[in-house]
Formats: C-alpha cells, sequence, structure tokens
C-alpha cells in the first residue's frame, strides 16, 4: 500500500490546537507523514512538542524550511545557515536569479512559485535543466486551486499545464502538496490526483508527486543528514574503534 | 452506460440542506467543465443524510475524476465553510454500502 505524504501542511505554529486539528485530519485522509515549515530558530522544546503531537496521532513529522529570499546572495547565506537544521528546504522563487541559483544548488529540495502571479512563475525550460541536474523538484500547492475563482484560477491552470509538460520533458520530479492553512482546505491524495487532472498531471504522476517522490526526498536527506554520512555515496559503516575490537 | 457510486463525507459546523448540497456540486462541475462537461456527468443524488454528514452520489464512470476534481473545489456552501472529501468510488450501490458501513 502506498504511504502518502503532505510536504506542506501551514498550520500556525503559536496555535497547538489548531496544529493538533490539522495533522489528524491528515492521519484521516490517509497521509502518513507530513511537513510543516518551521521558523529557522524555533526552540527545541516546541519542536518536541510537535513530535509529540505527531507521534499521538501516528504522523511522521517532517522538518521543513521555507526561504523566500530576495537575491540569489541572501539565499546561498540562509542556506549555509539553515541547511542541515532540517530535513526539508523550500524557496519560493520570486526573481529569476533566486530561480536560477535554487534550481542549481543542490542543498534545494523543492522549489515553489508564487500563485498569485503568472509571471512570477520562472519554471521554463532553462531552470528545468539546472533542476533536473541538482535533483531539486517542482512543488505544486494545491490549496491555491480550491480558493482562486474564475479568470485568477483559468491562468493558474495554464501556467501549471506548462509547467507540468516541462518538468515531465526534463524529468524533473514533482511533488503535490496542500499548502493548507486550515483542516477545512485539507483533501485527500485521490482528491489531489483528480485535481491535477485539470493541469493534464495523469493520476499515476499525480500518485507518484504524493507519495514516492516526496518520500525519496525525505528519504535521501535523512540520510545525508544522519551521523555517518560522508559524500554522496559514501558512508561510515563502522569506526576505527569497533574495528580494533574485531 | 456504466455508473459509478460515490461515497461522500460532508464537513461543515451547520446541518446542510440536500438541494443546496446538489446545487453546489453542480455549480463546480459547470464552473470547472462547462455545460458541455456537466452534461457528461450524469450526476444524480442517491442519499444525502445531514446529520452523519454522508450523502451518495452516481455518475457516469468515464468522469469520476471530473466529478472528483469538482467536489474536491467545494470550500463553501451558502457562504459556510465546508469539505467534501470522497471516500468510496464503487460499482455497485450494493457495494459501496458494504465498503462504507464499516468504515462509518
Amino acid at each position: 500500500m502506498r504511504k502518502f505524504v503532505d510536504l506542506h501542511l501551514r498550520p500556525s505554529i503559536n496555535n497547538l490546537s489548531q496544529v493538533e486539528k490539522m495533522l489528524k485530519r491528515s492521519s484521516d485522509l490517509g497521509y502518513g507523514s507530513v511537513a510543516m515549515p518551521l521558523p529557522p530558530n524555533i526552540p527545541r522544546e516546541k519542536l518536541y512538542r510537535l513530535k509529540n503531537i505527531c507521534e499521538n496521532v501516528g504522523v511522521d513529522l517532517v522538518t521543513r524550511i521555507d526561504f523566500v529570499p530576495k537575491t540569489s546572495t541572501e539565499l546561498l547565506r540562509n542556506l549555509r545557515r539553515f541547511r542541515r537544521k532540517f530535513e526539508i528546504t523550500s524557496v519560493t522563487c520570486n526573481s529569476k536569479g533566486v530561480a536560477r541559483q535554487a534550481a542549481k544548488d543542490r542543498r534545494v529540495d523543492l522549489l515553489a512559485f508564487s500563485t498569485g502571479f503568472p509571471r512570477k512563475r520562472f519554471f521554463d525550460n532553462a531552470e528545468a535543466k539546472l533542476a533536473s541536474r541538482a535533483e531539486g523538484a517542482l512543488e505544486i500547492d494545491m490549496t491555491a486551486l480550491l480558493f482562486l475563482y474564475g479568470f485568477p484560477r483559468i491562468r493558474f491552470l495554464s501556467s501549471l499545464r506548462k509547467e507540468v509538460a516541462i518538468a515531465e520533458k526534463f524529468k524533473v520530479p514533482i511533488v503535490i502538496s496542500s499548502g493548507a492553512t486550515d483542516a477545512s482546505l485539507l483533501r485527500g491524495p485521490y482528491d489531489y490526483s483528480a485535481l491535477a487532472t485539470l493541469f493534464e498531471l495523469p493520476i499515476p504522476l499525480a500518485l507518484r508527486g504524493l507519495s514516492e517522490n516526496p518520500l525519496n526526498i525525505v528519504e535521501r536527506n535523512r540520510k545525508k543528514l544522519s551521523s555517518g554520512y560522508v559524500a554522496p555515496g559514501l558512508f561510515v559503516v563502522r569506526d576505527v574503534k569497533h574495528c580494533l575490537d574485531v | 452506460m456504466r455508473k459509478r457510486y460515490l461515497a461522500l463525507k460532508v464537513e461543515s459546523e451547520m446541518p446542510l440542506g440536500e438541494r443546496d448540497f446538489i446545487r453546489t456540486i453542480w455549480n463546480s462541475i459547470l464552473q470547472l467543465f462547462g455545460e458541455y462537461g456537466a452534461s457528461q456527468t450524469n450526476l444524480y443524488l442517491i442519499e444525502f443524510n445531514p446529520e452523519d454528514g454522508y450523502a451518495i452520489l452516481r455518475c457516469s464512470h468515464k468522469v469520476v475524476d471530473m466529478v472528483r476534481a469538482a467536489i474536491a473545489t467545494i470550500t463553501e456552501i451558502n457562504e459556510k465553510p465546508v469539505a467534501i472529501h470522497v471516500k468510496r468510488v464503487s460499482g455497485t450501490l450494493k457495494s459501496l454500502r458494504k465498503k462504507i458501513s464499516g468504515r462509518k
């Protein structure tokens, strides 16, 4: 059976009852893992409390940081400071310079773009080529599809259709997230996959964007953050002390 | 023509009327797929239980994803927040009832 992942749940972290409500709803809808964007300097106690809530609800918590940098220098500075503190790094690209830097940087897992302004969506062929080399993924937040209405939704669907075609051409993984700020905006994975057909993402690929693609990112990053990791493909299996004992 | 039966869970703070419920679904389908798309759905409300928040819809098997997408985009009915989730899809009403009886 597939394990579904929602990499973008956005409750207010300070409102723990809302966090619990949303996590419960996610669990009921069939998600096994959930990522929440956390502030860069989140106190440890708060993180433990969030992890406790997740354990009680039966959902695996994935820590995530969202960067919305104005320049590529700011992005690089933020990545240097916070990358190893969180399991997932997402960059909302509001300028072309930031988008290109984020796409070619291996530390960036998810590329997100503005939903309200189609001209600020910089996911073109060049961007996809860079993202494909750096193993970055395109993140699509589905909440915008629920609250946009009329012409803005038409424009949004049109942008998504183009981006999905480009992502498929350059084999950039697509990650479908809820982006929900409230429990009433959450939908089940099969409902999201049905919604994804609106921008011509076939259902099997949409389901992959809700399970395998995000899971691969989480597993890859957890390996990277583990103590035994040295470089891609290189892990410490046993330390020197242990070898001498043997 | 083959049909599909959809079991829906309606989450709303206020009890909803059957007419408002089906009208909202039709409006959502019309908005997303237009009159041509709506004409292909053969949508019919079989059962609506406002107390439990359960409903059963019937549609053509070719347009299940269309109907599902339209239902997912519903966020309010009569300006009150609502979420509608498709719980199960089945080819016969009997098997759908059997599947959801254990989940209620």
